[in-house]
């Protein structure tokens, strides 16, 4: 019998523990307390580069505090390439997800027709929409609903080392044969590389897909595009850069590595956006912030484009703590807030008022953006729009190492996409 | 690991009851109702890890088998969102996703790559793993020394070395890159050129799977009696004779048993590949596993029954290699 007892306290202590694992929703309740005063947690995940810009915004969502003393700030900061997976594995499995996510532009869409965010209209979060930016407004919407409030912009300029510049005694390129010449004469002089061209992330290919006049698809015709002309032409041109030794790429590890090459000045150039100024300012060639020049992206032989990009804040449908979320939403997309967020860190505001604002008009990077961002290429804001960008990713990376050719990249891309995009031409 | 222990001891209780049964032959009514009395206890005391299995195993791989039957993605699978609950809307299509990957030559070139990975990868792992046990059953200074050396990098957990390696590999800032330089070595692309990214690879998986094939050759050369050797030295065999005839026969049941299993961990071996190159560049070294895992988590939509269907592919491919050897053994007189 005493074996028995055993027996039966083994099969016990498993029951206990498999209920064990199944408890672990509802913690968080809030809400409002008795005196309307905003309560419980809100958990915030951010994507901003870590090392320098997380540190300002986790400041900044912990003053939420100030306002609304009985609601704690769960600041987590989720790398930029790993949020969008993460926060699908999390709301798909209705635990751990966050209250409140920093949805890049492309993402919005997306969670939105999942079911995954919270619909924002007539909600607190929103406040004063006519004076957000018409471009930045434009991915919040989704089926006639807004389901995001913009946080940042962004678009591309060319990243330059000034010194190095004036050492070979050569100006800005504006087009890409100039980047070439350029890229050239520097190494000729001074043995450093022209260009750090991102081969890892396709993002980065499409200043130079734009350049060239074409598009990843047309949403009005419903039509993919990234196969004409103008995508081989694109194709070619980075494969040429870097074939012809004017840019150097990674396949891997692209991020660290253009970064550290450009902060060390062992590349005079790169293409990048605002969310890498505040990293660049800490590395050794830019101590001196001077030193730091930036122009718009070489033209293609269609002309100059960059993408627009940004970031907004949206609220998980299953959040439990609604309320708090919005009200925190609204505070980081205020025109206080993105003041200071203009001020301390050069990102762009996503509200006209904003840039009037002393300290932000006269922020250099602010100033040089504001004018790339009014001419940015919009991409179109259907739910796929987060999807294009794995399959470009695998092809162009495989042209950039030889792998395939440029025509043969831009036909299985866009294979791909006819395949994502149900009868699309 | 885990079920061949379930069914040993199933095995075991089946084996009892079929005694039981013997012995009053010819009531098969009261058979189950005697083994329950007789055995109750052995049924209790195995019914928790069946229950276990029967969830941690059973549950997905049924569930992995009927998606890959149907057209689930991310899309049409049921989710609860707060209030809001959201249906399953995705349906059977019977086997459709299995004539799809099969006719893809996508799927061919990544089990193309998958085999020559697993091959390079058992086969030099076990060459070397074997010389290295050959050297440290001699009586040499230091020998323990050595040994505790060579375990370290199984010792390591898995994702720290292979991070570890990311960092050596590194075309820009990477260690290998600056020793190369130092000698006047042009800078070798170890991740960003597909030839050697597959080089990379395979190097890295081997530095891992060495310790456990020495060990494991090492544990099987001790029990190969010394006065074998001994007696063929008398006989005036010189020392390849001595390794040829002795040596590799005496180590047969161990090494029959850890190539199996070898080249089942290295066909499905994901976080050498994740995390070094993700199957990069483009895809070049993208295997099974991670390919499945790229349809399930980082596409979007996700394709979660694309998915299933190269999961219940590597698993019918894995069942047939092991039936192909098992048989080959068998054929060579090996009981296994």
């Amino acid at each position: 019998m005493r074996r028995g007892i055993a027996a039966t306290a083994l099969v016990a202590a498993l029951a206990v523990s498999a209920t064990a694992c199944g408890g672990d929703n509802g913690g968080e309740s809030g809400g409002k307390s008795a005196g309307g005063e905003l309560s419980g947690t809100v958990t915030w995940w951010d994507t901003s580069t870590v090392g320098s810009e997380d540190k300002v915004f986790k400041k900044i969502a912990e003053d939420f505090t100030k306002l609304h003393p009985e609601v704690k700030v769960n600041y987590v900061n989720v790398p930029f390439g790993e949020a969008q997976n993460k926060f699908k594995n999390a709301a798909q499995a209705g635990s751990g997800a966050p209250d409140v996510i920093r949805s890049e532009v492309a993402w919005t869409p997306e969670f939105a027709d999942l079911g995954y965010l919270a619909p924002l209209d007539g909600t607190s979060a929103l406040k004063d929409e006519k004076d957000f930016l018409p471009q930045a407004a434009a991915s919040t919407r989704y089926d006639g609903k807004t389901y995001a409030v913009p946080q940042v912009i962004d678009s591309m300029g060319v990243f330059y080392n000034k010194k190095i510049f004036k050492e070979a005694g050569v100006e800005v390129p504006t087009t890409i044969d100039e980047l070439k010449t350029v890229a050239a004469a520097i190494k000729d002089k001074t043995g450093k590389t022209g260009l750090y061209l991102r081969g890892d992330d396709a993002y980065w290919f499409l200043s130079f897909l734009y350049g060239e006049g074409g598009d990843l698809v047309d949403a009005e015709k419903k039509q993919v595009t990234v196969d004409g002309g103008a995508g081989v032409k694109a194709m070619k041109v980075v494969k040429d850069l870097v074939d012809s030794k004017a840019a150097i790429t990674d396949a891997t590890n692209g991020w660290d590595n253009m970064q550290a090459s450009f902060k060390d000045g062992k590349v005079a150039m790169m293409i990048n956006g605002p969310w890498a100024v505040t990293d660049t300012y800490a590395g050794a060639e830019f101590a001196d912030r001077s030193n730091l020049g930036i122009a718009p992206v070489p033209a293609g032989s269609a002309g100059q484009g960059a993408p627009q990009g940004g970031h907004n804040l949206a609220v998980y449908a299953g959040s439990g703590n609604l309320e708090a979320s919005y009200a925190f939403t609204e505070y980081m997309t205020s025109a206080e807030t993105q003041a200071k967020v203009a001020k301390e860190l050069s990102l762009l505001p996503t509200r006209n008022s904003v840039y009037s604002q002393p300290g932000v008009a006269s922020n250099e990077i602010v100033g040089f953006f504001r004018p790339v961002v009014d001419k940015a290429v919009e991409r179109p804001w259907i739910p796929e729009t987060g999807s294009l960008f794995a399959p470009l990713q695998t092809e162009y990376t495989k042209v950039l190492t030889g792998q395939t050719t440029p025509e043969n990249g831009a036909k299985a891309t866009a294979e791909e996409y006819r395949k994502l995009l149900k009868d699309w031409k | 690991m885990a079920v061949d222990t379930s069914s040993q001891t199933v095995a075991k209780a089946a084996g009892e009851s079929a005694r039981g049964r013997s012995r009053r032959a010819g009531r098969p009514a009261g058979k189950l109702r005697r083994s329950l009395s007789t055995h109750w206890y052995a049924w209790a005391m195995v019914a928790p890890v069946t229950i276990v299995i029967a969830v941690i195993i059973g549950y997905p791989l049924l569930r992995g088998v009927y998606l890959s039957l149907t057209d689930a993605t991310e899309r049409n699978v049921a989710r609860t969102i707060g209030v809001n609950e959201i249906p399953a809307t995705y349906e059977f299509v019977g086997l459709d996703n299995y004539a799809a990957a099969l006719s893809s030559s996508q799927f061919f070139d990544t089990l193309g790559w998958t085999v020559v990975w697993t091959v390079c990868c058992v086969g030099v792992t076990f060459v070397l793993g074997l010389v290295l046990a050959n050297m440290l059953n001699r009586r040499i200074a230091g020998r323990s020394l050595y040994r505790m050396m060579i375990i370290l990098p199984w010792a390591v957990p898995g994702f720290v070395s292979v991070f570890a390696w990311r960092f050596l590999y590194d075309e820009r800032r990477g260690l290998l890159n600056q020793i190369l330089g130092g000698a006047g070595i042009d800078a070798v692309p170890w991740l960003n050129d597909p030839t050697w990214a597959k080089l990379a690879v395979i190097t890295v998986n081997v530095w891992l799977g060495v310790p456990f094939m020495m060990v494991a050759l090492l544990g099987g050369l001790q029990s190969i009696p010394g006065e074998l050797y001994e007696a063929a030295e008398m006989d005036g065999a010189n020392a390849w004779q001595r390794f040829r005839n002795i040596t590799l026969p005496g180590l047969r049941s161990v090494s029959t048993t850890v190539v199996l299993l070898s080249t089942i961990w290295t066909f499905n071996m994901f976080p050498v590949i994740f995390l070094l190159t993700r199957g990069g560049p483009g895809e070049a070294t993208q295997i099974l596993v991670t390919q499945a895992y790229r349809f399930s988590f980082e596409i979007s939509p996700r394709d979660f029954a694309q998915s299933s269907t190269w999961g219940v592919l590597i698993l019918v491919l894995l069942m047939l290699v092991a039936a192909a050897y098992r048989r080959a053994l068998r054929k060579q007189g090996e009981v296994w």
